[in-house]
C-alpha cells in the first residue's frame, strides 16, 4: 500500500481528455495507491494568472487550496498546473490568508512521474506498449520542476517500448494557454516545427507529461495529417498488454 | 489610423513565421551558436557557479549604483576625462551633437554599442551634417541596408553571404564578384579603413565601467572597437548606467562568461580596458574622453524591486538565440532595439507599457531564456507581471475582463463548471456536426485555422467517476 493520494485533475484534462484522468488512477491503484477525487475541485488558476488576471486567479487559487488542503498527497497529470502550484501560489497568494496552507499544499502536491519514481520509488509500473514512442520534454515539467529524467526512467521500463530521441526535444510546442490564440500563427509556426522534429524521429506515438502540449501537437499533427498520434505518459504506463483496449478499461 | 506597435507585430509575426527560407538561415545560425555555447560552457568548470557569481555581481552593483556610478566618474574625471548624466535619450543625443559641433567633427566611426541604437544617435547626428559609420561588420551591413540591427549581438545574422555581396555590389564597388566571406569582409575593410583615418571623432558603448578602476571595458571581435577608441581625436563612450561593476577583478569571471553566452568563445579576442583621453608622454589615444551615462528609464525601472534585476543583463543575446519565439518570428519583427525575451520584459519601462505590452504576451512562458541567462534574470517571471501590470493598468480588453469574470464565476462553483464544460462541448459538436468547423459560428476558429479540433468527449472525467462511483 502506498497510501491514499488526491487526484487534481486539470480542468481541461476533465473535459477534454478525460482518458488521461482514466489512465493516470489504473498505474495509480496498480502500484497501491487509494485514489480518491474530490469532486469540488475545478482549476488551479493558472489561464487568468498567466493573462494576467492574477485578482481573477487568486480566489481560484484559494479555492484549490481549500479543497486540497487535507489531502495526504496530491497528484496531478499535468506538470504545467503543478509548477502553477508549486511555483506560483506563493507568490499569486502573498498577502492571502491561506499562503501557509498553499506553501504546505505545494510541498505535497506532485507530477504524476515525480510522485512515481521520487514519492513511490516505483520506475517498473508493470506495463506493456510495443511501439516506436519519441518524447517532448513539456516545459514546465522540465525547467520549473526539474523533470528531465523521471518520464525518461519510466518509460525505458515499458515491456516493447522503443524509445526514440527528438533532435530539440526541450524547445517548446508552441502551445503556452491564451498564447496559442493571442498568437496563433506564431504559436502554430512552432507547433509546426515541433511536429517536423517529432516526424523526423519516425516513431508511431509522441509522449509528453504535460496534457496541453499533447492537446496542442494533436492538433497540429492532425492538421498535417500526419501518421504520428500524441499519447500522456500516463496512458503508456496504464498499457498492460496490447490485446486490452484502453476503452474498455473501468475506473 | 495608424497603425500600433501591437498591429504591426502581430502582422509581421504571421509573415515571418510562415517565412520557410528566414527559418532556415535562423536555424543554420542557431544551430552553430547551439554548439559553440555548448561547447563554451564546457570549458568552463563550473558553469552554474560561474553563472552565480555574475548575478552577485551584478547584483551588488545594480543595488548600490549611485556609489559605483560616482566612484566611477570620479576616477574619469581625475584622469582628464568627462562624464555626462544624460537622463533621456535627447538629453544623451543633443549632448553628443553638440559637442561633434563645437569641436569641428564632421565624420564619426561607430564601434558596436545597442544603446545608441536604443537612443538613436546616428539619426540625430546625421541630421546636423555629420557623416556616422558602422564599423563593426554587423552593423556595417545593415546600416547599408537602412534597417535596424537584427539581433542585439549578431546585428546582420539573417542575410546569407549571397545577399551580402549583392548588397556590396551595389553600395560599395560594382566589381565586387565573390561570395567568400574574406572577399567579402575585405571589401568592407577597404572602405572602413579611409572612415577610421577620416574621423574626428570615435563612438563606442561599453560592456562594462569598471568603478574602482574608473575604466570602461569593451569586448570585440573584430578590431574596429580599438581603431574607433585610439585613431580618433576624440573618443565618446555612450552607455547604458546598468553597466557599472564594482571591480576590476569581477572582469575575470564577467568578461568568459559574456563571452560564452555571447558566442561560445572562451573570451572574445579584443578586450580594452579605456579610462580616459592620451596622458602626456603617451603616444596615441584621443585627445578628449567623454562618457554618456544614459538614464533613459533604467532608473525607473531600478525603482521597481520586483523586476530590478533586469538591469542585470550584460546583452549578450543567449535569451534570443534560445527563443522559440524569436526563432520563429525574427528580430525585426518585435520593432523594438532590443528583441528577444530581454526585449520584451525591458520595452515596456523603457517606453510605455501600453504600447507594448503585447510583447510580454507574445511568449509561451517556456522558461528556455531564464534556463540559460548568464545572470540569472527570472525571465519568464518577468513576462508574466508585466502581464499583471498591463491589466492592472486596464490596458487589457473589456472583452477580455468580462470573459475572465465569468471564468472565474465558473471556477469557483463547480456545479456551473461542470454544466458549463458540458454545454461547450455539447455545443462544439453541434457546429462541428454541421460542418461548420472554423466558420464565424465556430468559437474555436482561431485554433482550428491551424489545428485539427480538439477531441470533445462525451463524457468529462468527473463525470465518468462519479458513474463508476454509483456503479460500485
Amino acid at each position: 500500500m502506498k497510501g491514499k493520494v488526491s487526484l487534481f485533475v486539470p480542468c481541461f484534462v476533465d473535459q477534454l481528455l478525460p482518458e488521461v484522468a482514466v489512465d493516470t488512477v489504473k498505474v495509480l491503484r496498480r502500484i497501491g495507491c487509494a485514489v480518491e477525487f474530490p469532486e469540488d475541485q475545478t482549476c488551479c488558476g493558472q489561464p487568468a494568472f498567466n493573462t494576467g488576471y492574477w485578482n481573477d486567479a487568486r480566489p481560484c487559487a484559494e479555492h484549490f487550496v481549500r479543497v486540497f488542503k487535507h489531502a495526504d498527497v496530491v497528484v496531478c497529470p499535468s506538470g504545467s498546473c503543478v509548477t502553477m502550484i508549486r511555483t506560483f501560489y506563493p507568490e499569486l497568494l502573498a498577502a492571502s490568508s491561506l499562503r501557509e496552507d498553499a506553501i504546505a499544499l505545494a510541498s505535497r502536491t506532485f507530477e504524476f512521474s515525480e510522485f512515481l519514481v521520487k514519492v513511490a520509488a516505483v520506475t517498473q509500473v508493470g506495463a506493456t506498449f510495443p511501439h516506436a514512442v519519441t518524447y517532448h520534454a513539456s516545459c514546465h515539467g522540465l525547467r520549473e520542476l526539474h523533470l528531465r529524467d523521471q518520464p525518461l526512467q519510466l518509460l525505458r521500463q515499458v515491456n516493447g517500448l522503443t524509445l526514440i530521441e527528438m533532435a530539440r526535444c526541450e524547445e517548446c510546442c508552441g502551445f503556452g494557454g491564451t498564447f496559442a490564440a493571442k498568437f496563433s500563427d506564431i504559436s502554430a509556426a512552432m507547433g509546426n516545427s515541433k511536429a517536423e522534429s517529432v516526424a523526423a524521429t519516425g516513431a508511431e506515438f509522441v509522449t509528453a507529461i504535460d496534457p496541453s502540449c499533447l492537446l496542442h501537437l494533436q492538433g497540429i499533427l492532425g492538421k498535417r495529417q500526419a501518421p504520428t498520434r500524441t499519447i500522456h505518459l500516463a496512458s503508456i504506463l496504464a498499457q498492460e498488454s496490447p490485446q486490452k483496449s484502453r476503452a474498455q478499461e473501468q475506473l | 489610423m495608424s497603425q500600433t506597435a501591437a498591429q504591426r507585430f502581430l502582422q509581421d509575426a504571421a509573415v515571418k513565421s510562415a517565412d520557410l527560407m528566414h527559418r532556415e538561415v535562423i536555424q543554420r545560425g542557431m544551430d552553430s551558436y547551439d554548439a559553440a555555447h555548448l561547447k563554451g560552457r564546457a570549458r568552463i568548470k563550473d558553469w552554474e557557479a560561474a553563472r552565480q557569481k555574475c548575478q552577485e555581481i551584478k547584483r551588488e552593483a545594480i543595488n548600490h549604483l549611485d556609489r559605483y556610478l560616482l566612484q566611477f566618474e570620479e576616477k574619469v574625471i581625475a584622469r582628464g576625462g568627462h562624464v555626462f548624466w544624460a537622463a533621456n535619450s535627447e538629453e544623451a543625443c543633443t549632448y553628443v551633437k553638440n559637442l561633434a559641433t563645437r569641436l569641428g567633427v564632421r565624420t564619426v566611426v561607430k564601434s558596436k554599442s545597442m544603446v545608441t541604437e536604443e537612443i538613436h544617435l546616428s539619426p540625430a547626428l546625421e541630421k546636423a551634417g555629420i557623416k556616422v559609420w558602422e564599423t563593426d561588420l554587423g552593423e556595417f551591413i545593415v546600416q547599408l541596408r537602412e534597417e535596424p540591427p537584427y539581433h542585439i549581438v549578431t546585428p546582420a545574422m539573417h542575410l546569407n553571404r549571397g545577399q551580402i555581396a549583392k548588397l556590396f555590389r551595389e553600395k560599395l564597388d560594382p566589381k565586387i564578384d565573390s561570395e567568400d566571406p574574406v572577399d567579402l569582409m575585405a571589401a568592407a575593410r577597404r572602405v572602413l579603413r579611409q572612415a577610421f583615418f577620416a574621423a574626428e571623432m570615435g563612438i563606442s558603448g561599453a560592456n562594462f565601467l569598471v568603478a574602482d578602476a574608473g575604466v570602461i571595458a569593451i569586448s570585440t571581435n573584430e578590431g574596429n572597437g580599438r581603431l574607433c577608441t585610439s585613431v580618433p581625436r576624440i573618443h565618446v563612450v555612450v552607455t547604458g548606467i546598468e553597466k557599472v561593476i564594482p571591480r576590476l577583478e569581477d572582469l575575470a569571471v564577467l568578461w568568459p562568461v559574456l563571452a560564452t553566452s555571447g558566442t561560445g568563445q572562451g573570451i572574445t579576442t579584443y578586450g580594452t580596458l579605456i579610462g580616459g583621453p592620451r596622458l602626456s608622454g603617451e603616444v596615441d589615444g584621443p585627445e578628449e574622453f567623454h562618457v554618456v551615462l544614459v538614464d533613459n528609464g533604467r532608473s525607473q525601472l531600478l525603482a521597481d524591486a520586483e523586476q530590478r534585476e533586469v538591469l542585470h543583463c550584460i546583452r549578450c543575446g543567449a535569451c534570443l538565440n534560445i527563443c522559440p519565439v524569436f526563432r520563429h518570428v525574427g528580430g525585426h519583427t518585435y520593432g523594438t532595439t532590443y528583441p528577444g525575451p530581454i526585449g520584451s520584459v525591458l520595452t515596456p519601462h523603457l517606453n510605455s507599457i501600453k504600447e507594448f505590452k503585447h510583447l510580454s504576451y507574445a511568449s509561451s512562458l517556456c522558461g528556455a531564456c531564464t534556463s540559460v541567462c548568464p545572470v540569472k534574470i527570472d525571465l519568464h517571471h518577468h513576462l508574466l507581471q508585466n502581464r499583471r501590470n498591463a491589466t492592472e493598468a486596464g490596458a487589457t480588453k473589456s472583452s477580455e475582463r468580462l470573459m475572465f469574470r465569468a471564468w472565474r464565476h465558473a471556477m469557483l462553483h463547480p456545479r456551473i463548471y461542470a454544466v458549463g464544460g458540458w454545454s461547450m462541448r455539447k455545443a462544439l459538436r453541434i457546429v462541428y456536426g454541421l460542418g461548420l468547423a472554423g466558420s464565424i459560428l465556430d468559437p474555436m476558429r482561431v485554433w482550428n485555422r491551424y489545428r485539427s479540433p480538439v477531441p470533445l468527449p462525451s463524457e468529462s472525467f468527473r463525470a465518468r467517476w462519479r458513474k463508476d462511483r454509483a456503479a460500485n
